[in-house]
C-alpha cells in the first residue's frame, strides 16, 4: 500500500495519473450540475416563505460548502507540506488557493444578492458574514504570499504556514450561527436533529454540492499538473515529456 | 532525518493547538461584541438602560402589529421569554409579518420601548413548500417554534429586577 502511495506521490506518475482522472471528474461534475440545476430551478417547489427567491440556495450553499471544503483540503496539504516536505503537497496548497478564493467570493456575492430582498440589507457585520469574509482574505493572503516569494519551495512553505494557522477560522465560520446570534440563518442541512428542508428541495442541493466538489477536484488536478510542469521544468521527466509531445 | 520530521510534526501541531486555544480565548472574551443583536431577555437581564444605538432581535409577536399614520408601525418583539414594544417609521422588508423573526436597529426609549431606525427580517433555517407549511402552522398556532434562533447570551436566571418601566408597556 505504501509503495503504491509513494509512487503516486512522485511528480511524474502523479502527472500521468491526474491527466487520466481529470476528464472523468469534469464529465461527472457537469452531469451532476445539470441535474442539480434542473432539480433546483424546475422540479423543486417554491418555498412557503421566500417563494422562488429561495432558489439561489442551489448556488449559495454549494459555494459556501466549497469555500470550507477547499480550505480544509488546502490546510491538510499544508500540514503535510510543512512536516514531510512533500513536493506534491506544496503544489496542492498553491493550486487550491485561487479556486477556493473564487468559491468564497461566489458565496459572499450570492449571499448579498439573496440578503437584499429577504433581509433588507446587502451586508451586515454579523459573525457568519464577517468570518466568511476573513476566509476570503486568508485565501487571498496565500495567493499573495505565493506571488511575493520568488523561490517556489520557499513560497509554498510560507503559504502552508498561513494556511495551517488560518484553518482555525473554518470551524468558526461553520459554528458562527450556533455560537452567536446572527442575522444569517442557522444551518439547514448540517445540524443536530437532521435537515430542516423537505426532501424535494434538498436533493437538488446535495447533487449541486457533489457537482461543485467534483469540479473542484477537476480544477485541482489540472492546476497541480501545470504547477508541477512549471516547477520541474529542468528535470529529465519533463524534458522527455516535452520531447515526445 | 526521522528526528527532524518528528520535530517539525511537534512544532506544527503545537502551532495549530496554540492558535486554536488563542482563538477560543479571544472569541469567548469578545462574546458580547460578536453577537449581532440583543434579545429582549438580554436587555432585561443585563439591565441595559443605555440610549446608545443597538440591535434588538426576536419574533414579531402574533397579533401585535398596529399600523399608524403613513409608514408608522408598532409591534412587540418577543424571544418567548420577554417582550419589548418597538416603534418604527419607514420601509419594511417583504418578509415582515406576524410571527416573523426581525432585527431592529435603534435606541431604547425612556419609557422602555424601542425606537427603531431600521428593521431587517431574519428568517429561520426551514424550507418547505406551501402545503407542508400549512400543516406545520396548524400544529403550532402559538408561532413559538422559531425562538431557537434568538438565544439569550446568559442562561436565564430568575431575575427579580427587570426594567419595570418597560414591563408596563410590554
Amino acid at each position: 500500500m505504501w509503495t503504491w502511495f509513494h509512487r503516486l506521490a512522485s511528480p511524474p506518475s502523479f502527472y500521468v495519473f491526474a491527466g487520466r482522472l481529470a476528464p472523468w471528474l469534469l464529465g461527472a461534475a457537469l452531469v451532476l450540475l445539470a441535474v442539480g440545476a434542473y432539480g433546483g430551478l424546475v422540479l423543486a417547489p417554491p418555498d412557503y416563505q421566500q417563494g422562488d427567491a429561495f432558489r439561489i440556495i442551489y448556488v449559495h450553499v454549494p459555494a459556501a460548502w466549497m469555500s470550507l471544503f477547499a480550505y480544509t483540503v488546502m490546510a491538510v496539504a499544508a500540514f503535510i507540506a510543512l512536516v514531510w516536505r512533500l513536493k506534491l503537497a506544496e503544489v496542492a496548497v498553491v493550486a487550491a488557493a485561487p479556486v477556493g478564493a473564487s468559491f468564497t467570493a461566489l458565496a459572499l456575492v450570492s449571499g448579498m444578492l439573496w440578503g437584499k430582498p429577504m433581509w433588507g440589507a446587502w451586508w451586515v457585520w454579523d459573525a457568519r458574514l464577517t468570518s466568511e469574509l476573513v476566509l476570503l482574505f486568508l485565501y487571498l493572503g496565500v495567493v499573495a504570499l505565493n506571488t511575493a516569494i520568488e523561490e517556489p519551495r520557499a513560497a509554498a512553505r510560507a503559504c502552508s504556514l498561513l494556511a495551517v494557522v488560518g484553518f482555525v477560522n473554518v470551524p468558526i465560520v461553520h459554528y458562527s450561527v450556533v455560537w452567536w446570534n446572527s442575522l444569517h440563518q442557522g444551518s439547514t442541512v448540517f445540524r443536530l436533529g437532521g435537515p430542516t428542508i423537505t426532501w424535494n428541495m434538498l436533493w437538488p442541493m446535495l447533487v449541486c454540492m457533489l457537482g461543485f466538489t467534483l469540479f473542484f477536484g477537476y480544477t485541482q488536478l489540472v492546476r497541480m499538473r501545470s504547477e508541477l510542469l512549471m516547477r520541474e521544468r529542468t528535470t529529465r521527466w519533463v524534458k522527455t515529456l516535452v520531447a515526445n509531445a | 532525518m526521522m528526528t527532524r520530521r518528528r520535530r517539525r510534526l511537534a512544532a506544527v501541531s503545537v502551532l495549530v493547538l496554540g492558535v486554536g486555544a488563542a482563538a477560543a480565548l479571544a472569541l469567548t472574551a469578545f462574546n458580547k461584541n460578536i453577537t449581532y443583536f440583543y434579545t429582549p431577555t438580554d436587555l432585561y437581564e443585563q439591565h441595559i438602560t443605555s440610549h446608545a444605538v443597538m440591535d434588538l432581535g426576536g419574533l414579531v409577536q402574533k397579533g401585535s402589529i398596529v399600523h399608524g399614520a403613513g409608514m408608522e408601525i408598532s409591534f412587540i418583539v418577543t424571544d418567548c421569554t420577554r417582550t419589548i414594544p418597538v416603534r418604527y417609521t419607514g420601509v419594511l422588508p417583504d418578509l415582515f409579518r406576524d410571527g416573523q423573526g426581525v432585527v431592529a436597529t435603534g435606541r431604547l426609549n425612556g419609557d422602555g420601548s424601542f425606537v427603531a431606525s431600521r428593521i431587517l427580517a431574519k428568517h429561520d433555517s426551514s424550507y418547505m413548500p406551501e402545503n407542508v407549511a400549512a400543516r406545520v402552522k396548524q400544529a403550532d398556532a402559538e408561532g413559538r417554534r422559531n425562538c431557537g434562533e434568538f438565544k439569550s447570551m446568559q442562561p436565564t436566571s430568575a431575575s427579580v429586577a427587570p426594567l419595570v418601566r418597560a414591563e408596563k408597556h410590554g
